[in-house]
């Protein structure tokens, strides 16, 4: 039996692991090593593509965008890559309804795409962007950014930018709150049903 | 000389039980009475016994169909119903329009020997309505037709329907309209109303049943004739009949019991079981038609008894072919609709299964008074019991009745026929 | 969702869903080159037409494909039904070889429900593509579609269906989708195209188009057939055109924010003047590429979540 991790949650409890006030340092801690990677505003080239994946990496996205624009003085164009028409567990839930899918004008042939998530875990949810990625258009390079890696990857998939590492019993559940979705910002640990 | 005793009936259903003593076919005494020995003795425990019932409107589909039907089959079907005879329609493959298929028709009936089959003859020749079948030749031979219809098909003609009104006035015989306008029902799949305009079937309006009927009476009245309207469907046609009859026109007419309890609700189902021409109606023509029939302006029940094979049934609603069994559930329908609602005691089932359909028809052993010296055409109804419904343990061939799975009330304990049980506790005998 | 067999009884709030979904489709395949979804991939759809219909029948073919399904056409025509095959065994011949959905157009009213009936227990789903004069679900949704992206939206709108009501099964699904979600429908026919018992469904019904056209939000023109002509529904062709036809006339009393729909095919200078079908009002080629999108998005509630028994 796997050992339960330090501060892990009680059973049936939730304990805070982030605050709101480390939600927003973490993204910003991200926005600089973005801006570091790909050499933004240091040269020619245009900025990456920042596409979240809805629900809550849409939001991700977007704050982690104007972080970038604050710090470098380059907006990043911003959008929503839905990928439910890609799961690969479609047929183990009701009908699941769709997201929205907003690629920036700029779309995203040659450009760097940078994936965005809150959550990293199986690497499924990934997987099946990329495959929706591979529909739209042709990026130069696709990179992944994650507020949480949970570990447990069912896939060879691994974040390039990742804002807290926190390792987890599989039975556990990380949930990353957002205002613009959940009123506040937080990322919690609760026991449960792990979803992929 | 075979003696039979049935022990403690209500006759009609009404006052003490008395024991009836039946004696080479027919009745011998009433009263209170000690069975004879060897006589056999059915145990009524205080059972409706009623006349036989006498079905004017009957599909035996032999022959041409026996794959859904046989004379047969059929009479085992009117036995276990209570009926001791039927009138076995002409829209057989061949055709019954000459004598030698109802002949045919006729002897077959007597062979089996469990109900009296009166074969009906068409009006018209191939019932294409164009020209008069034989029909003294039909009166006249070993069948001794005594009505004539093409039910299937309306005689529209209104020449070839005056003319039959007209010679079947010496024959002394009744001309049965099947009343349908034709040129207002093409392609009709169900009762033009709210149920066919929702569901998208092409209507089969009431005025294509009231017109026909109309134009009838008055032909009928002209030429002296009788006349006889079968399944009736709609509270239109009721009137004109109160109408008809006020005036002294020699008109008769029958309900099917399905008309009494079903409507076009059914075409939800999208089932053709429900399927039936004339078709399902609204619950105000069902309301006026048992009135109708309670007050007399509706003469009698008949079942129009239709076997249809599954293939033409088990498809999509246009495809399908119209009609029901009625025949083993005739009796408990009208017990539902009637008798239960109160509209009929079981006298008055006894007028309408049976004396008002002999009278109409002519037969001289049937439908008679449950008195000494009468014959013995009989049926004992239990009240009471109640039975569910499955068309495949019925005894016909088909089984397409849109009865099934339904509990309904009063069960024929035993039908007799001259005297000699034919159908006795559900079976045949 | 297991089946769509009618509009009749359809929950607004999955109507809404499906709607929702084929716009989610739409947008996520716009600007796109490759026009490919691996979601129905491995489901087997097959449409069996037993009327003839190349643009349902297409619609439906590219909507499956576009979803990655494999769709099989069968005609009547040219298979056992024409050796007297009936329609169950069709049916449960081709659920055996593998449909997973079977879309059926078929001139019986009630079809649709008699096959549902029929492969109930096989796990195969049943989409209507129009049962006689009974209902054409599909085509329903896809004109709710294009109203809700003409109007933006469909709650309090007066839309108006004018011609053939009483033959036609895009009339019937219409009046109750249209109602289901909120909207007035008014009928304008002459009374000979009227279904008796019109009173019993949620519509209003007129005899004067001219009368009605100021007050819709959208007024949906159906095809009329030169067939019933011969049964005596009316006079003639001019008589019908001048006094329900949209000619040019009429297309100013609508207000301007009207759309004009029609359920093709037309029959231009009959019950749409040549010029109305081509003016910005008409929505028709909407409807149609929202035909797919629907159908996609009909596959989709179908066949994409976990399977249903109802």
């Amino acid at each position: 039996m796997a050992s339960r991790p330090r501060g892990a949650a009680e059973p049936g409890g939730e304990r805070e692991l982030l605050s709101s006030g480390d939600v927003a340092r973490t993204i910003a801690r991200m926005a600089h090593q973005v801006i570091e990677k790909t050499a933004l505003g240091g040269g020619p080239g245009e900025p990456p593509v920042l596409l979240g994946i809805p629900t809550r990496g849409t939001s991700l996205a977007a704050r982690l965008a104007e972080r970038i624009a604050e710090f470098s003085g380059v907006e990043p164009p911003a959008g929503a890559l839905d990928i439910t028409l890609y799961r690969d567990d479609l047929r183990r839930r009701p009908t699941r309804p769709l997201a929205d899918t907003t690629l920036p004008d700029t779309g995203i042939d040659d450009r760097v795409v940078i994936l965005v998530d809150d959550v990293l875990f199986s690497g499924r949810t990934v997987r099946a962007a990329l495959d929706a990625l591979r529909d739209h258009g042709r990026p130069r390079a696709v990179q992944l950014a994650v507020l949480v890696d949970r570990g447990h990857r069912e896939f060879p998939i691994r974040a390039d930018y990742v804002g807290k590492n926190i390792p987890t019993a599989r039975a556990e559940d990380v949930a990353v709150l957002l205002s613009e979705v959940d009123g506040r910002d937080a990322v919690l640990l609760r026991e449960g049903e792990a979803k992929a | 000389m075979t003696q039979l005793l049935i022990r403690g009936a209500r006759l009609y259903g009404a006052g003490d039980p008395v024991d009836v003593l039946v004696t080479g076919g027919t009745i011998a005494e009433i009263g209170e009475i000690e069975a004879p020995e060897d006589a056999e003795v059915i145990e009524a425990g205080g059972q409706v016994l009623l006349p036989g019932f006498v079905d004017l409107h009957t599909h035996l589909r032999e022959p041409g169909r026996e794959d859904t039907e046989t004379i047969e089959t059929g009479s085992a079907a009117a036995a276990l119903g209570g009926y001791t005879a039927v009138f076995a329609m002409a829209n057989t493959d061949p055709v019954a329009d000459n004598a030698v298929i109802v002949e045919h028709v006729w002897r077959r009936g007597r062979e089996v020997g469990l109900v009296d089959v009166h074969p009906v003859g068409a009006v018209t020749v191939g019932l294409n309505g164009e020209r008069l079948a034989e029909l003294g030749t039909m009166a006249k031979s070993a069948a001794g037709v005594r009505m004539f219809s093409d039910d299937g098909h309306c005689v529209h003609d209104p020449l070839i329907m005056r003319r039959a009104l007209e010679y079947s006035t010496a024959l002394d015989v009744v001309i049965a309209q099947h009343a349908e306008e034709p040129r207002l029902t093409v392609g009709a799949q169900a009762h033009e109303g709210e149920q066919a305009a929702r569901l998208g079937y092409a209507g089969w309006p009431a005025s294509a049943e009231e017109s026909i009927v109309a134009r009838d009476c008055l032909l009928a009245e002209h030429a002296g004739a009788r006349l006889h309207v079968c399944h009736v469907s709609t509270a239109g046609t009721a009137d004109v009949l109160r109408w008809a009859k006020e005036r002294g026109t020699w008109v008769s007419a029958e309900v099917t019991p399905h008309h009494l309890l079903l409507t076009d609700e059914r075409l939800g189902t999208y089932d053709p079981v429900n399927k039936v021409n004339p078709p399902l109606r609204t619950n105000a023509d069902v309301e006026k038609l048992r009135a109708a029939l309670a007050e007399g302006v509706i003469d009698c029940v008949a079942t129009d008894h239709a076997p249809h094979a599954p293939q033409d049934k088990d498809c999509e609603w246009s495809a399908a072919r119209p009609g029901m069994l009625g025949l083993q559930t005739a009796l408990s329908v009208v017990a539902a609709t009637m008798v239960e609602t109160g509209l009929l005691d079981w006298r008055g089932v006894a007028r309408v299964m049976s004396e008002r359909p002999a009278e109409i028809a002519g037969l001289p052993d049937q439908g008679r008074p449950l008195a000494v010296g009468e014959p013995a055409n009989l049926v004992l109804v239990d009240p009471g019991a109640q039975w569910t419904v499955r068309g495949a343990e019925l005894a016909s061939l088909a089984a397409n009745t849109p009865y099934e799975g339904m509990r309904l009330p009063a069960v024929v304990t035993a039908t007799l026929l001259r005297g000699r049980v034919t159908a006795r506790e559900g079976k045949i005998c | 969702m297991k089946h769509l067999l009618a509009t009749e009884g359809l929950d607004p709030d999955l109507a809404t869903a499906v709607l929702d979904t084929a716009d989610g489709l739409k947008r996520t395949l716009l600007g796109r080159e490759v026009r490919k979804l691996p979601t129905l991939r491995g489901r087997t759809v097959i449409t069996m037409f037993y009327e003839n219909s190349t643009r349902t029948r297409v619609s439906f073919e590219i909507a499956g494909k576009w979803m990655s399904a494999d769709v099989v056409n069968v005609s009547a025509g040219g298979s056992s039904v024409g050796k007297g095959e009936s329609l169950r065994d069709t049916a449960l011949t081709l659920s055996a070889a593998g449909a997973d959905c079977v879309i059926i157009r078929h001139p019986a009213s009630g079809a649709a429900q008699r096959l549902a009936g029929w492969l109930e227990g096989t796990g195969t789903s049943v989409v209507n593509a129009g049962d006689g004069m009974h209902e054409h679900p599909t085509q329903a949704l896809l004109d709710a579609a294009t109203l809700r992206e003409r109007l933006g939206g469909i709650k309090d709108r007066r839309v108006g269906i004018v011609g053939d009501v009483l033959h036609s099964r895009v009339a019937r699904s219409n009046i109750h989708l249209l109602s289901a979600l909120g909207a007035e429908v008014v009928l304008v026919a002459p009374p000979t195209l009227l279904p008796p018992g019109v009173g019993a469904l949620p519509v209003t019904v007129s005899h004067d188009l001219d009368a009605e056209l100021p007050a819709l939000d959208a007024v949906m023109m159906l095809r009329v057939q030169a067939e019933r002509m011969t049964g005596g529904f009316f006079p003639s062709a001019r008589e019908y055109s001048i006094a329900y036809g949209l000619n040019e006339a009429r297309l100013k009393l609508l207000p301007e924010h009207a759309a004009v729909l029609h359920p093709g095919p037309m029959v231009r200078g009959m019950e749409i003047a040549s010029a109305v079908a081509d003016a910005p009002s008409a929505a028709i080629t909407e409807q149609v590429r929202n035909g797919v999108h629907v159908r996609m998005a009909v596959l989709y509630h179908l066949l994409a979540g976990e399977e249903e028994t109802k």
